[in-house]
């Protein structure tokens, strides 16, 4: 797998091609949402994910890595809520 | 035989008449003997327990499991607490045609009675997501070692979980083993996402500056923290067992005792010929392990079999407490 040091929240910045919003979605449903909008997607491409803190933001990175994609972004919007950037990486 | 009489019958008294009844069939007392013929409520009736170590059999075996119960059962089949397929209502007239059909497929029954019994296992790191080591392997290889061991005084379990979730319960086994994971930063890599963080049901991590730190009083090993990282800046430094001894259910529950830590498939099963033999030389009756060293004392298993191996022992009960259930047992 590819290594890198540097994430978008380091000072990169990166344009998502697409941008699902989360919030107030419960597991495992956000993460199903999320694996079928990057079935929608290109390998290379960015989605954004805005995600509730707390069990959202334990499992669903996780299971993305799992799924074989690449996270280049963690931000906190607000005290409840974190976008991250997910890189489709697989078919 | 009467309902009665089987009640106030010893368990002596059981097996002669078993030995009697047996001749008189021709059937062999010590396929009996090895267990898996379990007495029911109704007269000359048994449940036939089928060897399923980790709960794993093939579609062969299903099959078989079907055409016993239907050919000499009543068409029925009842899943053991232990992963055991168990067929009910089966004569003990025909028992050796039982343990033959069986043997078409190189099948056998399980044991019950003071013997090392079956080992249980989770998916384990095969397919569950959760899962850190091979317990199904591991599971089988122990069944081949060392089922059916006599133990000369009472039942001795083992279960193999694959993390700290621990659904085979390796607290409540007489020798139980979970698969831990020693997690390690590698600061260069590290991006300060905080995911790791974020992932740790433990509140082991906390965020220092640009990097998380670790408690290690808190962390149990889970290995959350590793498979979280998108940058690969959290790594698994090794993976092993830990080893619990002393549990068991029943009508006064024991919860076992953490001994040792990361331990290799060959230590497990070393730790069992010792801890077996510990048993059977040290134990009263009846007993089984739990009770042995509360009435000899943790620290004299320890002496005479943890110290010994060599193994990266779990000695003062300060190092438990992480482990603990946050129930009523433990932590007064």
């Amino acid at each position: 797998m590819q290594r890198e040091t540097s994430m978008a929240n380091k000072g990169e910045t990166v344009n998502p091609d697409d941008k699902l919003d989360l919030s107030g979605v419960l597991c495992p449903i956000n993460f199903v949402k999320t694996k079928l909008k990057l079935e929608e997607m290109e390998v290379g491409q960015v989605l954004e994910v805005i995600l509730d803190d707390g069990e959202p933001m334990k499992n669903v990175p996780r299971s993305v890595k799992a799924e074989g994609h690449k996270i280049i972004g963690v931000e906190k919007l607000t005290e409840e809520t974190y976008k991250i950037l997910i890189r489709k990486e697989t078919e | 035989m009467d309902k009665d009489n089987v009640a106030e019958s010893s368990m002596e008294g059981l097996k002669e008449q078993l030995r009697k009844e047996s001749k008189k069939a021709k059937l062999d007392f010590n396929e009996l003997k090895s267990g898996g013929f379990i007495k029911q409520t109704q007269k000359d009736l048994f449940t036939v327990r089928l060897r399923c170590p980790g709960g794993k059999v093939n579609a062969d075996q299903m099959r078989k499991a079907g055409e016993i119960a239907d050919k000499f059962g009543r068409g029925e089949i009842h899943i053991s607490v232990r992963q055991s397929i168990e067929v009910p209502y089966v004569s003990y007239k025909d028992f050796d045609a039982v343990a033959e059909s069986l043997r078409e497929i190189g099948w056998a029954v399980s044991s019950c009675g003071p013997r090392l019994r079956v080992p249980t296992a989770c998916a384990g790191c095969t397919y569950n997501p959760n899962g850190l080591t091979d317990t199904q392997g591991i599971c089988a290889e122990v069944d081949k070692r060392y089922f059916g061991i006599e133990t000369r005084h009472h039942k001795f379990k083992t279960s193999f979980s694959g993390c700290p979730i621990d659904c085979f319960r390796t607290r409540e086994m007489d020798l139980g083993f979970q698969g831990v994971l020693e997690p390690q930063l590698i600061e260069d890599e590290c991006s300060g996402c905080e995911l790791c963080v974020k992932g740790c049901d433990e509140g082991a991590l906390k965020m220092d500056g640009d990097f998380p730190v670790r408690d290690w009083d808190k962390c149990i090993h889970c290995g959350d923290c590793v498979k979280v990282c998108p940058v690969d800046a959290m790594v698994s430094k090794r993976i092993g067992w830990l080893a619990r001894i002393g549990g068991k259910h029943g009508k006064h529950p024991y919860f076992s005792y953490e001994v040792a830590n990361f331990l290799t498939d060959d230590q497990v099963y070393v730790l069992i010929e010792k801890s077996l033999y510990w048993y059977q030389e040290n134990a009263i009756g009846r007993e089984r392990i739990g009770a042995a060293i509360e009435r000899l004392g943790l620290d004299r298993y320890m002496d005479d079999v943890i110290e010994p191996l060599g193994l990266e022992t779990i000695r003062d009960p300060k190092e438990r407490v992480k482990y603990y259930a946050k129930g009523n047992f433990y932590g007064k």
